[in-house]
């Protein structure tokens, strides 16, 4: 038949406990599939994407689960296999890249590759370093290079072994969003023609904006949500992944009322008598609920707005303006502190300063409601 | 001179051993999980806190004709252990163990474990990872161990009195000859060797200090020496 060789999936279904002395004990409890290309997996610090990936690697053994390439088992709690991580062909890019200090870039990616003839060790070693943009510098050892020139030396060194899965562990944290790109299109013109699952984990917002692949957010262990970055990060369920995204405004409220004909609830924010309109959640009237909202998706007013279509419309007093850059950061009391990012330009010609009346223009649809 | 010679062959056989042993036995040390471990590392570190005369009693009972090793040592080699030169080189090794291991511990367990991980998932076994990975970045620690074990040996006093006595050619170390020339009142001689042996002394830590400097400010960690120890 011939045709396009698929590779095959990447299925992990783990099970782990950890409780360490002092700390609250944390489990793992997760159930994913990978397909050939790009995944991300999202979530903040702490959230078990680095465990994860370890148990993928077999650096770490499951409390229980399956973990699988195509047909072939990696580990099985209930056939007793565990695999070594020398036996897995699964790559992996630690965070602090992990590469030998004393060995040349050369010597570094030509490591995993002792088994074969001098030959083809030789010619892995000068197409992949190539394809990494990095073969002018093979004698250097990795003190000698940038740290984007590191990166690309430990990518090479994990995939001139010919991988069936690559694991990234936040591989281009510190890095300008310029170079990252670079990085990733060599990343992915060299997986075109493979076709490997590759799990790309972050906790940077940015990053996942600029990959925009399919995203797998996680937190406390388990997955929390899946598909695009828009569906995953645009709405998310719960508040550290709110955080972790980018809302600038966390409210905690209790919902007053639903209104089902409308779409939407009325949330009453705490400690004020500030209502606002949210698109409808899972709740009931009295729930305690948690809205999100980006600081850059709040209008800002200098006379009570009409002819809206918008419906929540707070009155407030500007507390706080501290300029970041391009970017006016403004604080709002509004009986409830707000956030609102503006531009230079607009807060001067609103001659905004501390102390002014303000009012502020929410659209229902930019207030997310999120679980605790 | 005999006496110089013999402390210097005494001290370059015993730190050769201990090298060889050495490295297996921290290996194991530094990377074993097994619960009883700590056991065993107190013994290793015992000879850093026993008096030399008490190490010195057990291993020559032990190696005298009733002991366990010298009737080994008998139907083997046809003579005894105590009072020869293998016997001094067995005691000086057992009572400078710490001097070679613990400095090997402490450089094998100063590698990145995340190296070592690297290793593995590239498909490196155990022996792999230990002589491409783990030995290459542990060399100051290899120069520190040989280092201060030949020291130690060269200088030692208490065991070599207890399990070698004192057979001019056989097993009267530096040290024993000092002793002997102070005894005797010859001043002049127990000074001539006092300072050959402070003069290796001095220049052989000075090395160890030298090459910690030196590649601990290039590895961004200070190396064992018994004086910084836990």
């Amino acid at each position: 038949m011939g045709g396009e060789v698929i590779a095959p999936m990447l299925t992990a279904r783990v099970q782990l406990r950890r409780s360490n002395p002092g700390a609250a004990p944390f489990t793992l409890d997760v159930s994913l599939q990978i397909s050939p290309g790009i995944t991300i997996l999202f979530g903040p610090s702490g959230a078990g994407k680095s465990t994860l990936l370890d148990c993928i690697a077999g650096l770490v053994r499951p409390d229980a689960g399956r973990i699988a390439v195509g047909d072939d088992i990696l580990f099985d709690s209930h056939t007793r296999v565990n695999r070594r991580p020398q036996e897995r062909r699964v790559a992996y890019v630690f965070q602090t890249l992990a590469l030998f200090p004393h060995m040349s870039a050369e010597e570094n990616v030509a490591y995993g590759l002792d088994g074969l003839p001098q030959q083809e060790r030789t010619a892995r070693v000068d197409e992949i370093l190539k394809a990494f943009r990095v073969d002018t510098l093979r004698k250097r050892r990795p003190s000698e290079i940038s740290g984007g020139e590191r990166q690309r030396v430990a990518l090479a060194r994990s995939l001139v072994t010919q991988p069936r899965v690559l694991l990234l562990d936040e591989p281009l944290t510190g890095l300008d969003s310029q170079l990252k790109s670079a990085i990733v299109d060599d990343l992915r013109a060299w997986n075109d023609a493979r076709r490997i699952p590759i799990l790309y984990v972050t906790h940077s917002r940015e990053e996942v904006d600029a990959l925009g692949e399919r995203v797998i957010a996680m937190d406390h262990g388990r997955v929390v949500g899946e598909g695009l970055p828009m569906d995953v990060l645009e709405a998310p369920r719960r508040r550290r992944l709110a955080q972790a995204a980018g809302f600038e405004n966390l409210l905690s409220g209790t919902v007053v009322d639903l209104r089902e004909p409308d779409g939407v609830m009325r949330v009453r924010l705490k400690e004020s008598l500030c209502e606002i309109e949210v698109p409808l959640g899972y709740a009931t009237a009295g729930d305690r609920v948690v809205v999100a909202i980006r600081a850059g998706d709040i209008l800002l007013a200098t006379a009570p707005p009409h002819d809206l279509s918008a419906r929540n419309v707070i009155e407030g007093r500007i507390i706080a303006l501290e300029t970041r850059g391009t970017l006016v950061r403004a604080r709002v009391d509004c009986g409830v502190e707000f956030i609102v990012h503006l531009t230079p330009g607009a807060t001067r010609s609103l001659e905004l300063a501390e102390g002014r009346r303000v009012w502020l223009v929410l659209k229902t649809h930019s207030c997310h409601f999120v679980q605790e | 001179m005999d006496a110089l010679l013999l402390s210097l062959r005494l001290a370059l056989c015993v730190s050769a051993i201990l090298l060889a042993g050495g490295i297996p036995l921290a290996y194991w040390l530094a990377y074993s999980n097994w619960r009883g471990k700590f056991l065993l590392e107190a013994i290793v570190a015992l000879p850093l806190v026993l008096p030399p005369t008490v190490l010195g009693f057990y291993v020559l009972v032990a190696m005298g004709p009733q002991g366990p090793l010298g009737k080994l040592w008998h139907t083997f080699f046809g003579h005894g252990l105590a009072f020869t030169f293998e016997g001094l080189v067995l005691a000086s090794v057992l009572y400078s163990l710490p001097f070679a291991v613990q400095p090997l511990i402490a450089s094998f367990e100063s590698v990145d474990r995340k190296l070592l991980d690297a290793s593995s998932v590239l498909g490196a076994s155990r022996f792999k990872t230990f002589s491409r990975v783990i030995l290459p970045l542990s060399i100051p620690g290899l120069v520190t161990a040989l280092v201060l074990s030949f020291a130690h040996t060269m200088g030692e006093f208490g065991v070599v009195l207890m399990v070698g006595g004192n057979l001019a050619g056989i097993t009267r170390t530096v040290s024993i000859d000092i002793y002997d020339h102070v005894q005797s009142l010859e001043y002049a001689a127990a000074n001539r060797m006092a300072l050959v042996l402070l003069a290796i002394s001095f220049t052989v830590l000075s090395l160890v200090y030298a090459v910690n400097r030196q590649v601990g400010s290039q590895l961004g960690r200070r190396l064992w020496t018994p004086w910084a120890a836990k």
